[in-house]
């Protein structure tokens, strides 16, 4: 839970307020001068193509900010990797790569269990299958672009997570938005967390049933609004609803906290409703044996009735899965429209994931897989319960991998990833609109590659750069100096 | 008669003054002197606010108590997830055991590959391969990331570089999936409000796009200019300057083959002040001299048309999908852009493979008249095969032959086109497929058997299908053959 202090919430408006009236300023003098020089012919009679204040963000907000996103990398999303450094002419407006790189610690790539680089055990068979099966294969699932490592493949997935069946996607954002119209349409109704991920929301629109929200991850008040859904019935007509889906994800990639799934669980069974887990961030990351957020909090897979995951994090590759009973995976296959309209995943990616996973399950003959579990377990914890002794305040729950760093005020944004940058740690920032207006943050993102030197290094590097900013909200906890010199020797 | 009256009221009035004046008479309180009449007022005062406390009349709301709501969620019953499962859904895809090439492997034997939209036959190339390889060596497989935060590494950008440029536009956007780049830029570019006419064959991808955008979406007849002109006269009332119009329609329709007459869509365009949004997937790389899509095809100056989007999974055998246009249009994408901001970016080694297939054909024009020629011999040796009639455009690559006469539905007409696809590649090892249409798809055009036409592929290849799909169609139809 965030907990924001009464003055950093007024400092805050203050400084967007501040920047909105500038905006507004320099946007009232580009009318004047855009209304002095004649307008092209060409856009007579048509209205702009962003209109009014839609692009206003963009243009008079981010363009200030635009050299903290979207930075080149030229090497892998290893632990370290080297970022490109750009330069700009006009204020920030564009920005052009140079041939120079500094090499940084990697504090933002989703790369969990450290499979984001060649791996030794994982390249080779990939590029055994891309000679064998080339980069794609032009075609779509139904027709021919099934191969016998796609089905390899979703009998591993179904086999890992502990379901009869699954069926996989060539892109996880794609998973969401078309499998969600296929399973429930008007009629239906969906209840999702308020917190859920895009492809979520727009999956749920796309499906034409009613949508409500309950309160992040409160399951009293999810049992609230169903019972007040299955009382009253469809609005207007009050028809019994057809069937209910309630949506939730194992971790929230923005607060870094993990779902309560058994109390959920709980209220769904007793309400016979159906239930539909989204472990994009989870699955591979968390749990004694990688298998998600339902081996960490004791759920029988059995209970949740479909599962979704992405490849995309943990086996550093890209695609998605849902795994399911035999029936609607057979269901799905012939009806959903990303099996029968696009292409299907490229089949040295699906080698990466059925190595990946064989490297997880111990199948591959040695102890990496239950080392980097272990590895990554131990690297989060560590990370997070450092950070909060320094003051800072970090939002998640234990074991899990994604920790944001709350900063507030709009200025600190490029203050904190600038001033890393410069000490070669790339960190990643994130602001409205992926995330509340107020509510900025640092999100760090820890990996099993990184070793103990490394975290304690970026430890160093935020501390410092978290009291330049003034990010330290909580006080500190006083150094302990003679327990500080013996844990260096260790 | 009147003065009567009026005398009676009188007294009367002065009877009852006299019966108010008594008691008070000659009472002074706080230096007031109570008259009659303040009696009055005083009594209909107290009648007013009695009036006002009571509640008015509703008829009383009862809301549900726990019990009865207990006793609702007992009795509900929900549908079950899916529907019952039928025998044409236990159907199983055939399973390809080498590379998707013209010619592959299936439970062992060799098969002559008509469903992979290898367009270019670029499947198998060495120089694509290797590139890949060295790619995979350095970066890995996956970006781990969104494009947002460090998942753009320099391939990412080369490759939008190199597609403008052989494009001639300003600047490009790499999406991560071929269907997502359609369903990412119409909403990123209409909102409510906005006007869009689009085709009524256009794919599911598009009509996601068009439903997520919540505009006014209005059909007109497939490839028919006569209705899109009609429908754009009926719709020119609005104020043209705050409301934003789009033509939305497919180079090469892959549910019918048809192609769009780009020359007559660009006049209408300019003459009633729309945008156009053209999803090239299937024409990229294909059509025009030098593979440059629709618009190189009809000669038309690539300015005119404002959004370009296509899907890389078909001639340049790849995977992902980018859209191209102005400098605004692709800068505002790289924001608004769903499928961009908020999805893991593309795997550097298949954007490695989109270069090298873009220099490929640019090196290699007359790669284009080899499968020109290859579509011309399919046309030869399908034009006559009894019961069934070409119905896609001579120079599509998508090769589309429906039944001359339907069953009558739809789910008759695809059992009969799946047991002729079926006996063809059983009996003969060719692979072709028919038309796949999902239960939430709109498009209405018939339903028929599709053959993907390769540059790769060799005459041999050609005269076998066409023999054998003439075979198979005399033994379905023997009285009209």
């Amino acid at each position: 839970m965030v907990r924001l202090p009464y003055v950093t919430a007024l400092t805050t408006l203050f400084s967007y307020g501040l920047l909105f009236a500038f905006g507004q300023l320099r946007d009232f003098f580009r009318k004047i001068i855009d209304w002095f020089k004649s307008t092209s012919k060409d856009l007579k009679g048509y209205a702009p193509i962003c209109l009014g204040l839609e692009d206003f963000y963009t243009r008079r907000l981010y363009l200030r900010i635009q050299d903290c996103f979207s930075r080149p990398i030229a090497s892998a999303p290893d632990a370290w990797f080297d970022v490109v450094e750009r330069y700009s002419k006009d204020n920030n407006k564009t920005l052009h790569r140079t041939s120079k790189t500094s090499k940084c610690l990697n504090l933002g790539s989703y790369n969990y269990l450290g499979f984001a680089a060649a791996d030794e055990y994982c390249t080779p068979r990939v590029i055994e299958s891309l000679k064998k099966y080339s980069p794609s294969t032009c075609s779509i699932r139904v027709d021919g672009g099934t191969t016998d490592l796609h089905t390899e493949l979703e009998f591993l997935v179904a086999r890992f997570v502990g379901k009869p069946a699954a069926i996989t996607f060539g892109m996880g954002y794609v998973t969401n938005s078309a499998i969600i119209p296929v399973l429930i349409g008007k009629g239906g109704l969906i209840i999702s967390d308020s917190l859920n991920h895009n492809s979520i929301v727009n999956g749920a629109r796309g499906s034409g049933a009613a949508v409500r929200v309950f309160q992040h991850n409160n399951a009293p008040h999810l049992e609230e609004v169903l019972r007040e859904q299955i009382a009253e019935g469809q609005p207007r007509t009050h028809r019994p609803w057809k069937k209910i889906i309630v949506i939730v994800e194992g971790i929230y990639s923005m607060e870094g906290e993990l779902c309560q799934l058994p109390e959920i669980i709980a209220v769904c069974k007793k309400y016979k409703v159906y239930t539909y887990l989204d472990e994009a961030h989870s699955i591979g990351a968390v749990g004694k044996s990688g298998k998600g957020v339902c081996e960490l909090l004791g759920v029988d897979p059995a209970d949740v009735d479909i599962m979704m995951g992405t490849f995309t994090k943990s086996f550093g590759s890209c695609g998605g899965y849902i795994a399911a009973s035999k029936e609607i995976v057979q269901y799905l296959k012939h009806a959903c429209p990303a099996q029968l309209y696009a292409t299907s995943m490229s089949p040295p990616a699906v080698q990466q994931v059925i190595s990946a996973l064989k490297v997880i399950l111990g199948e591959d003959g040695s102890s990496r897989g239950a080392q980097k579990l272990a590895q990554i377990r131990e690297n989060s914890n560590f990370f997070r319960s450092e950070l909060k002794k320094m003051g800072f305040e970090v939002l998640g729950d234990n074991d899990s991998p994604v920790m944001p760093i709350m900063l507030y005020n709009p200025a600190k944004i490029p203050a904190f990833s600038r001033d890393c940058l410069k000490q070669n740690v790339a960190v990643v920032t994130v602001a409205f609109p992926a995330t509340p207006l107020l509510l900025a943050r640092a999100r760090i993102c820890i990996s099993a590659a990184h070793s103990r030197e490394d975290l304690l290094k970026g430890l160093e590097v935020i501390s410092k750069v978290g009291d330049l900013v003034g990010i330290k909200y909580f006080p500190a906890e006083p150094p302990k100096h003679g327990h500080q010199a013996h844990k260096k020797v260790d | 008669m009147a003065s009567a009256v009026v005398n009676i009221a009188t007294a009367a009035l002065d009877w009852v003054a006299v019966a108010f004046d008594a008691p008070f008479a000659g009472a002074v309180v706080f230096g007031v002197h109570i008259n009659g009449h303040l009696v009055a007022e005083v009594l209909l005062i107290a009648v007013l606010l009695f009036q006002l406390t009571r509640k008015s009349y509703k008829p009383p709301k009862k809301p549900l108590t726990e019990k009865e709501i207990d006793d609702l969620c007992e009795e509900w019953v929900p549908e079950p997830l899916h529907p019952p499962i039928t025998k044409e859904m236990k159907v199983e895809p055939p399973t390809i055991e080498s590379a998707a090439g013209p010619h592959t492997i299936i439970e062992g034997k060799e098969v002559v590959n008509f469903a992979s939209a290898n367009y270019l036959g670029l499947i198998g190339n060495e120089n694509i391969i290797d590139s890949c390889v060295a790619s995979l060596e350095k970066y890995g497989v996956g970006s781990c990331s969104s494009r947002v935060f460090y998942g753009t590494t320099n391939d990412h950008i080369d490759c939008e570089t190199r597609i403008a440029k052989f494009m001639s536009t300003p600047d490009s956007i790499l999406y991560s999936y071929g269907i997502s780049a359609i369903f990412s830029v119409i909403p990123a570019f209409c909102k409510k409000g906005d006007i869009i006419v689009a085709d009524e064959g256009v794919h599911w991808g598009v009509q996601n796009g068009l439903h997520l955008s919540r505009s006014t979406v209005v059909y007109f007849k497939h490839n028919d200019m006569a209705s899109l002109e009609s429908t754009l006269e009926k719709l020119t009332n609005k104020k043209a300057e705050k409301v934003r119009r789009y033509i939305v329609v497919e180079a090469l329709y892959q549910n019918s083959g048809q192609i769009a007459p780009l020359n007559s869509i660009v006049r209408l365009k300019e003459k009633y002040h729309f945008r156009v949004i053209l999803e090239e997937s299937h024409s990229f790389g294909v059509l025009g001299n030098t593979g440059r899509g629709l618009t190189e095809h009809y000669g038309i100056p690539i300015e005119k048309i404002d959004i370009i989007t296509a899907g890389m999974g078909n001639a340049l055998a790849t995977d992902g999908g980018f859209c191209t246009g102005s400098g605004r249009v692709v800068d505002h994408q790289r924001l608004n852009g769903s499928g961009y901001v908020f999805s893991a970016s593309l795997p550097p080694y298949l954007a490695n493979a989109a270069i090298a297939a873009v220099n490929y054909l640019e090196d290699n024009p007359s790669v284009l008249t080899v499968l020109r020629r290859n579509i011309s011999l399919v046309w030869e040796g399908l034009s006559d095969v009894p019961g069934l009639t070409m119905a896609s455009d001579p120079l599509s690559p998508i090769v589309i032959l429906k039944l001359k006469n339907s069953t009558g539905s739809l789910k008759s007409d695809l059992e009969l086109l799946n047991k002729i696809v079926e006996r063809v590649l059983v009996e003969d090892s060719i692979l072709i497929v028919s038309t796949k249409r999902s239960v939430l798809d709109k498009c209405r055009l018939p339903v028929g058997i599709r053959l993907f036409v390769s540059a790769g592929h060799n005459e041999s290849d050609i005269k076998k299908v066409s023999e054998s799909l003439r075979r198979v169609a005399c033994e379905n139809w023997p009285d009209i053959a």
